[in-house]
């Protein structure tokens, strides 16, 4: 009980860092999100469309340079078929080379290609927002976070919660608003109540029947948001399915271990304390 | 060295080797047949738990290497790559960097265990110490390891802690330079953090092997704190100690994999996922959790060099427990005053954690500083004093009389002792 005592209170110390800077900032709501907890796992369709709401929507702006199309293909991800993501891979055309007369050139993509960035390097992007550059996508739901507090953080051990960035990214694609009068915003910033200091160079990326949606889901600015989250959440732990399910089997192989030890360690002691 | 019966080898190619090497010898009387005090409780399971982490470290943090590129400028991407695309890279990875979480966490266990119950104490001291020295070269370990992976955290935690040394008067910022290899933390600072990184564990498994000979020549402390008198005071280590070993670091394990595979991220920090960027400080730098204690004494006081000199002072400190604490008695079971303080201490060491995670400022740096005072004073006045106040209580008069009033009751002692072989 002691040790459970100093276990929980050196967590709870950790869990109560600061996790962003946004003192001021509005706590992000928690999303119920499908690979939340021990049982979690991630929808295939939802995956999907978040795919098709990043390639169509944030590509323009911002890479995704640690998924490459195969990556579309392999379990525990979106469930494309490997044929269906080689055909996607083909539509792209990739800079490639130098060639045997020291030219680039240009050809399809192939599955081993990563998803192609919308600028050629980062001064090229910058030089497309002002100076502001879109961060890769990759890992952005474990790059971002918030506060939880002292208490939430520490029933979030218990809980196994660790969905704060993807909450935060949600809140983020839902949380602009119309700046405050006294803001005086410059025209190429944008007001969103989660970013710190507020002022995003951003603009709003998702509206309302901005993506086609092939499965009938609501076309919102919310469904959007949930999926692209939710897709992102995939690329930052490909290989989150794999780790709940073999999690789940070193637990029980732990416990029932345990158990075992537990009893054999009576029999060994029962001659010290006869 | 034991009474608990000798090695005998009945193979002669065994035996032939063994009269060359005693090192089956060596491991018998260490590991199977060595006296450990029979009254045992948990808390003694955190040096196994402790070593066999260290093991485990060591494995992941190999192969991890296997796989990392240490260059500022393909690190953070190399260990993205071992987390997508080496097979189970991404277990190896939370192994390792949990398992820095873990070692700490039984390490700090192990260190109150030998506060509690006085097993710094004559003549534990050197045995202590080299504790004291273990424990050093863990938090060296894995300060250098956080910085590996190369995002915005480890870069900035590098800047702040390698510039604690420009606090030295005259030569300080030559130091810092020279200790980062460059005029900024830079290239040649990862790759030689990666190096001692990796060299460090090794020394720290030499001097595990001393604490553990150190250990087995005076033998073990118990939760009574009196020496052990006679063979029914001890079990053989095996089976006995190894089976309760067992049960604690399974259990132990448990909470282990609960982190590696439901919540790897839990104790890190998301700024650690964004690369290094040397021109964008984090609004706020916080280390890792098992530092924050130091950190908030670091910021409590107002100097820079007396902020380092209290951190370093927080843990050089220890090394003198031994003569600070001036009573005769070692277990807090039998000292009702220093019980209480003990568990004080324990409070203010998460208090400052708390506060370490805090940013320094207003009502946060004064309970830094009220409880940066207290931690001293523990060390430096109430222990030495409580000696000379304190009435303790009576001490059993042996091990086994104490274990047996426990499970027992009274009654039982007379027939249970008649009963049990005099192993001695």
């Amino acid at each position: 009980m002691r040790s459970l005592t100093i276990a929980v209170a050196l967590l709870a110390a950790q869990a109560a860092a600061p996790v962003i800077a946004a003192e001021g900032m509005p706590t992000p709501q928690r999303q119920s999100w499908s690979f939340a907890g021990p049982l979690g796992h991630y929808d295939r369709a939802q995956l999907q469309r978040g795919f098709q709401v990043y390639r169509e929507v944030c590509a323009q702006c911002h890479s995704l340079k640690y998924i490459a199309f195969r990556n579309l293909a392999q379990t525990g991800g979106p469930g494309f078929t490997e044929a269906q993501a080689r055909a996607l891979a083909a539509e792209y055309q990739i800079t490639d080379g130098p060639d045997d007369t020291g030219e680039m050139f240009q050809r399809p993509g192939r599955l081993s290609d990563v998803l192609p960035p919308p600028a050629p390097n980062e001064q090229a992007l910058r030089s497309r927002f002002g100076g502001a550059l879109p961060p890769d996508l990759s890992v952005i739901t474990k790059a971002r976070g918030y506060e939880a507090g002292l208490v939430f953080g520490l029933l979030d051990f218990f809980r196994q919660y660790q969905e704060h960035g993807a909450d935060y990214m949600y809140a983020l694609l839902n949380g602009y608003e119309d700046p405050p009068a006294d803001a005086n915003l410059s025209p190429t910033l944008f007001w969103n109540k989660y970013f710190p200091s507020n002022r995003i160079a951003m603009k709003p990326p998702l509206s309302d029947d901005l993506v086609d949606y092939s499965d009938g889901s609501p076309k919102t600015v919310d469904q959007y948001s949930r999926d692209v989250v939710a897709f992102l959440a995939w690329a930052a732990e490909p290989h989150l399915e794999a780790r709940k399910r073999i999690g789940f089997q070193a637990m029980i192989f732990l416990i029932v271990f345990a158990g075992l030890v537990y009893f054999t360690k009576k029999k060994v002691w029962s001659d010290v304390h006869a | 060295m034991s009474p608990h019966g000798e090695l005998k080898l009945q193979n002669k190619y065994l035996q032939w080797f063994e009269r060359r090497l005693p090192v089956l010898g060596l491991m018998h009387s260490s590991f199977v047949a060595y006296p450990t005090p029979r009254n045992l409780n948990y808390w003694w399971t955190f040096g196994g738990i402790l070593t066999v982490m260290l093991v485990i470290q060591i494995v992941t943090g190999v192969v991890l290497v296997m796989h990392y590129t240490p260059t500022v400028a393909d690190a953070f991407d190399s260990v993205e790559h071992i987390m997508r695309d080496v097979n189970y890279g991404w277990l190896l990875r939370y192994i390792h960097s949990n398992g820095a979480s873990m070692f700490f966490l039984a390490m700090y266990i192990h260190i109150f265990r030998g506060l509690y119950y006085g097993s710094y104490k004559d003549p534990r001291e050197v045995l202590w110490i080299l504790g004291v020295i273990l424990f050093l070269l863990t938090m060296a370990t894995a300060f250098m390891g956080y910085v590996l992976p190369w995002g915005q955290m480890s870069f900035w935690a590098a800047t702040v802690i390698t510039n604690l040394f420009s606090a030295i008067p005259l030569i300080g910022k030559a130091v810092v330079t020279w200790l980062w290899g460059a005029y900024a933390v830079d290239q040649p600072t990862l790759l030689r953090f990666f190096s001692l990184h990796y060299l460090l564990p090794f020394l720290i498994f030499g001097v595990v092997l001393l604490h553990i000979w150190a250990l087995h020549v005076v033998g073990q402390n118990n939760p009574d704190g009196i020496d052990v008198q006679t063979g029914r005071d001890t079990v053989p280590f095996t089976p006995y100690a190894t089976v309760k070993d067992s049960f604690g670091m399974i259990c132990f394990f448990i909470l282990f994999a609960w982190l590696i595979f439901y919540i790897p991220n839990y104790l890190g920090h998301p700024d650690n996922y964004i690369p290094a960027n040397p021109l964008q400080t984090p609004p706020h730098i916080v280390p890792e959790w098992y530092f924050l204690p130091y950190y908030a004494i670091l910021r409590a006081i107002p100097s820079k060099l007396g902020g380092v000199v209290a951190m370093f002072g927080s843990i050089a400190v220890l090394v003198f427990v031994p003569w600070l604490d001036t009573s005769k008695v070692r277990s807090a079971r039998y000292r009702p005053l220093y019980k209480q303080f003990f568990w004080i201490l324990l409070l203010v060491c998460v208090g400052l954690g708390y506060l370490g995670s805090k940013p320094p400022e207003g009502a946060y740096v004064i309970a830094a500083r009220i409880l940066t005072a207290y931690y001293f004073l523990h060390f430096l006045v109430i222990l030495p004093l409580l000696g000379f106040v304190e009435k303790p209580k009576p001490l059993p008069a042996s091990i086994s009389e104490s274990v047996l009033k426990k499970g027992k009751g009274g009654a039982a002692l007379a027939t249970s002792a008649a009963r049990s072989p005099d192993r001695n």
